[in-house]
């Protein structure tokens, strides 16, 4: 018999029963629906063994690849701690070894953490600070052994995080951070797959992170990145783009400004109108969108209608928190 | 109950297993929600709405439709789609709704015989949808 531990409580999976089923019997509450593996609203994550397989059906590959399943249709083959998915695991504590102005409005962040940390480059984290303020932030970097994480953080107005991070957060400072969350990243396999990569402002941090994983991992299907923003301080890293395109044959980039900027040498225009005109069709391209929130909504539905199939759109939409003053 | 092997059309083979089983619903399941969200008569109805979850919804509602398993509850379509109901759904959007259901099957090349069979079990919910 199987046991499936949640939160403090484990409970014996009865032969032949789901974990749902399991849950439900014990009083656990755990949303659901279609009872068939279908509407995913009992979706959740294990923490330690895999789920079997045929619980993963339908699911975006990066989820299948954090182990999270669908209760509903898991009979467990082995024992599985599982967490619903807005339950948060393990936080650490990271401190700042670097912190660099990018444009007037952006911030790059570097934390260093000593604790084992594992993540996909294009998640995002929570992150932090003593009083317990917190907001969410993307990965920029990619995890390489020297225990970074690099975050590009973009000053909002009236924005109680970001204006401390841009005024008054120093270096050897303490944050906490929640553990990696999100299935905006890449994956290795379908290596000559063509990538579309649209972000606005700082959501070039997790395209930034993804085209690094992409290109480590000698993706060679193209790779076409626009970065856009309305005015120039919401476009940085312009040059490293550039220098990157001209060392992999296989990237390009095109850099976007939507408002007024004469006299620069970016493209007129927004970002996603640009790289969806740019195609006559998305079929068997996978599609990564990073950024406001109505540019992700419409950009998606865009490539959808274009062609790309709705398992190869990965999108993070960057939700501005409401600020109570 | 048996499991066969076959794996060519034998009589007692159920729709669904004529139609592919749950490989046909997710080659379907693309080009149908396609052509509902480029329909312009239909697609407020499926405006504002998170697409993964839309596009796990149409999966449920094309595995019924080919006779695949389901749990099939009038009382919960009904509940699904009042709040439809009140922004207007009626008979029309239905039918066009099962005229995608075909256009799709259409183009995946099936048989029209058993086009027919998959539209008549989708038909069978239309009093629930529309909360007659």
């Amino acid at each position: 018999m199987r046991s499936i531990t949640i939160g403090e409580s484990t409970f014996s999976c009865q032969p032949d029963e789901t974990v749902l089923e399991t849950l439900l019997r014990e009083n656990v509450q755990v949303p659901n629906g279609c009872r068939q593996g279908l509407c995913q609203a009992c979706l959740m994550r294990s923490l330690d063994n895999s789920p079997p397989a045929s619980a993963q059906v339908g699911l975006k590959d990066t989820l299948q690849k954090q182990k999270y399943f669908l209760a509903c249709v898991c009979r467990p083959e082995q024992n599985m701690t599982v967490v619903l998915p807005n339950q948060q695991g393990a936080s650490i504590e990271a401190g700042v070894i670097k912190k660099q102005r990018l444009t007037p409005d952006i911030i790059r962040v570097v934390l260093e953490y000593q604790t084992p940390f594992n993540f996909f480059a294009g998640q995002f984290v929570n992150l932090k600070r003593a009083d317990g303020l917190t907001r969410s932030y993307s990965i920029a970097n990619i995890p390489q052994n020297d225990n970074i994480l690099e975050f590009h953080i973009r000053r909002l107005p009236n924005g109680q995080f970001s204006s401390w991070v841009h005024d008054e957060l120093e270096p050897g400072a303490q944050l906490t951070l929640s553990e990696a969350q999100g299935s905006c990243h890449y994956l290795s396999g379908r290596a000559e797959q063509p990538l579309m990569l649209i972000g606005t402002g700082s959501g070039l941090a997790p395209l930034y992170g993804i085209l690094a994983d992409a290109l480590a991992q000698d993706h060679s299907g193209p790779i076409h990145l626009y970065h856009g923003s309305r005015d120039l301080n919401g476009l940085y890293f312009v040059e490293e783009m550039r220098e990157l395109a001209a060392e992999f044959d296989n990237f390009h980039y095109t850099s976007c400004v939507s408002g007024d900027a004469s006299e620069s040498d970016h493209v007129k225009g927004r970002a996603h109108d640009i790289a969806l005109s740019s195609i006559e069709t998305l079929k068997g391209w996978r599609v990564f969108l990073c950024g406001h929130p109505e540019m992700v909504n419409q950009s998606k539905r865009m490539a959808f209608m274009k062609g790309a199939s709705m398992a190869d759109i990965y999108a993070d939409s960057f939700h501005v928190m409401q600020e109570n003053k | 109950m048996s499991e066969s092997q076959e794996t060519t059309a034998s009589p007692d083979q159920t729709l669904y297993e004529k139609l592919g089983g749950e490989a046909a619903v997710n080659a379907a399941v693309d080009i149908f929600y396609r052509k509902v969200l480029g329909d312009y008569r239909i697609n407020r109805f499926f405006d504002n709405s998170d697409m993964e979850k839309q596009a796990a919804k149409q999966k449920a509602f094309l595995t019924m439709a080919f006779g695949g398993p389901n749990n099939y509850n009038g009382q919960d379509m009904r509940n699904a789609h009042a709040r439809l109901v009140k922004m207007g759904l009626n008979a029309s959007h239905f039918d066009a709704v099962m005229e995608h259901l075909g256009a799709t099957l259409t183009e995946l090349n099936v048989p029209a015989e058993l086009i027919g069979q998959a539209a008549a079990i989708a038909e069978s919910t239309r009093n629930d949808v529309l909360g007659k």
